[in-house]
């Protein structure tokens, strides 16, 4: 029993981000910038 | 043992500009928050662009300095996108994918052209008799006839092809359709589609 459940256990794949995405979303975070003007903020995405 | 820096201590890090702290954070909690938003929409492509969103969201509020940490980086983020969740059946809702059903099926609009298979048999049969009919005109009607529908010849040509004024190609056509009708009508035959 024990053999079967940790068989299927491996067949299993969970939802995962992938690596692309993540990578894009570490440079988007490096890249946004907010600047504060007269009590309003802007968001600055520099490339 | 791995020492696992707590979520408030990276979030406070990342806040502070280290960005490592954020590909920590993300990394962490990358498959409880991917499973969660699949097991919602059920398409991995939608559930990738969800979390990207999910993500944007969270770096957009930490840095403008909107967070309140309160011990509880993780059940915010699932609630951004549980959010986003919605925002999209939402979005579908208004535009919804159409794949038709009993009421209205979408291919009696995009139908093709052709005849089906029963239509085109009958125009087929149609067209034998026709040809039958037409065999029973008298030849100079014939000729003019077949000249003008299945050649598709204009009265000029034809009345230079045949050696006859337009005028007389124009008569033997009116004649030889006249002629058709009373065939038709004298022997009961039905041609129609």
């Amino acid at each position: 029993m024990e053999k079967i459940y940790s068989e299927n256990q491996h067949k299993c794949k969970l939802a995962k981000a992938s690596p692309e995405t993540i990578k894009f979303l570490i440079g988007y975070s490096k890249s946004l910038q907010i600047v504060e003007y007269s009590n309003i903020q802007f968001e600055n995405n520099l490339n | 043992m791995e020492l696992q820096i707590d979520d408030s201590v990276l979030v406070k890090d990342y806040i502070n500009g280290n960005e490592k702290a954020l590909e920590v954070l993300i990394n962490r909690h990358n498959q409880r928050i991917s499973s969660f938003i699949y097991s919602k929409v059920l398409d991995r492509d939608v559930s990738e662009d969800i979390f990207q969103d999910t993500f944007i969201k969270v770096i957009k509020t930490l840095k403008k300095g909107n967070y309140s940490e309160e011990g509880k980086f993780l059940p915010w983020v699932m609630r951004i996108a549980h959010n986003l969740v919605i925002d999209h059946f939402r979005r579908n809702k208004r535009m919804p994918m159409f794949e038709g059903n009993d009421d209205f099926n979408i291919f009696s609009v995009i139908g093709d052209e052709k005849l089906n298979v029963e239509k085109q048999l009958i125009k087929d049969q149609i067209d034998s008799d026709l040809t039958l009919l037409i065999e029973e005109l008298p030849d100079d009607q014939k000729e003019v006839l077949l000249m003008r529908i299945y050649r598709d010849m204009s009265f000029k040509e034809i009345s230079e092809n045949t050696g006859v004024s337009i005028n007389t190609a124009l008569g033997r056509m009116r004649y030889a359709l006249i002629n058709l009708r009373k065939i038709i009508e004298k022997h009961n035959i039905v041609l129609t589609n």
